[in-house]
């Protein structure tokens, strides 16, 4: 049992496992799943500076802040409790162009080597770590959600703006995993 | 101005991204908000055991080269469906007996243009938001940069919004 737990989980159970939160959230407090809001919270609660789009009641949204903390306090249990003592298994056609950007190492669930504190201050980390978090609280605000509220609970309610916006992350992800992370990984 | 005015623009004011709309009429003590953070948790080590919040399984999926999670995606969206449509059809209420009620999302350009944008964030950083947090929970503390700097990319949206082509 212990074994099973600690290895990592395949997809058929996580997957619907992931797929009942939204229900778990509707029928708990008539919730909708979604993440990226959590950051426009934290924004009109700390740095609302006048700007409309923060000018809310942040208090009646507070459960979505509670939400990711227990996403937080979820990972830490993971890691403590539940850890896979081996390294991450991943394609080896990826492993391979991988290791020619220098990424070999797979202890973790993130490619240590380029993303850490000393690579902060290169190019190529500050790519990787500042400008893609921008990119990610830019681009799921301006589309309204992210893959949690649009590919999961709004495709799940049959939303077509949410299946565009879904269409819309994989090309960018594919764009990015593709043609342009090559050009960062080399620099 | 009486209160039930302030309410309605407030509530309006929320509906601008048709995000974080769906709010409960019934007021309930802070430690109620616990239960999401219950749900949270059970999120959060699934994310972390399934690996969604691997680098390397995102871009595994966007080079093609594994069928994990779009697996768990696509059987995420089915289970959702699923639920979604019980629950209509069968008028199922919430624990507290209040009505199920979703927004509908409106279309506008930013689904495009900001999907295209967050696209590209997610296949450099290899995490949407959640799995930001859950990588900071396993210990990859370099992520609250990047949670930080998500949060900046949202407050300057906000900023900027009035500008932007929507």
């Amino acid at each position: 049992m212990l074994d099973f737990l600690t290895k990592p989980w395949p997809w058929y159970i996580s997957g619907p496992i992931i797929g009942l939160t939204v229900p778990a959230l509707l029928l708990l407090g008539n919730k909708s799943f979604g993440i990226s809001s959590s950051l426009r919270h934290v924004c009109a609660m700390c740095v609302p500076a006048k700007i409309p789009f923060f000018q809310y009641d942040w208090k009646k949204e507070v459960w979505n802040l509670f939400f990711v903390g227990g996403i937080f306090l979820g990972g830490v249990i993971a890691a403590v409790f539940l850890a896979n003592p081996l390294p991450v298994k991943i394609d080896p056609v990826l492993a391979q162009e991988l290791a020619g950007y220098g990424i070999t190492n797979f202890d973790s669930l993130i490619p240590t080597q380029i993303m850490n504190w000393e690579q902060l201050l290169t190019l190529k980390g500050f790519l990787l770590i500042v400008f893609g978090g921008f990119l990610v609280g830019f681009g799921t605000r301006y589309a309204g959600g992210c893959t949690s509220g649009h590919a999961i609970m709004g495709i799940s309610n049959l939303q077509l703006p949410s299946l565009i916006a879904t269409i819309c992350f994989m090309i960018g992800g594919f764009v990015m995993s593709n043609w342009i992370l090559p050009i960062i990984l080399s620099l | 101005m009486n209160t039930q005015q302030t309410h309605q623009e407030d509530h309006t004011r929320r509906h601008l991204d048709a995000m974080c709309v769906n709010e409960s009429a019934q007021a309930h003590p802070w430690y109620y908000n616990l239960k999401y953070m219950a749900v949270g948790i059970v999120f959060g080590i699934i994310f972390v055991k399934s690996e969604v919040i691997s680098w390397f399984r995102i871009q595994e999926m966007f080079h093609l080269q594994s069928f994990h999670m779009y697996g768990i995606i696509g059987s995420a969206i089915m289970v959702g469906m699923l639920s979604i449509f019980l629950i209509k059809r069968f008028d199922i209420r919430t624990i507290h007996g209040e009505k199920v009620s979703i927004a509908d999302k409106k279309f506008n350009k930013g689904q495009i243009y900001g999907g295209l944008l967050f696209g590209l964030g997610w296949g450099l950083t290899g995490a949407c938001p959640g799995p930001l947090f859950a990588q900071i929970g396993i210990g990859a503390t370099v992520v609250i940069i990047t949670l930080l700097s998500a949060i900046a990319g949202t407050w300057v949206y906000g900023r900027f919004r009035d500008h932007l082509p929507h």
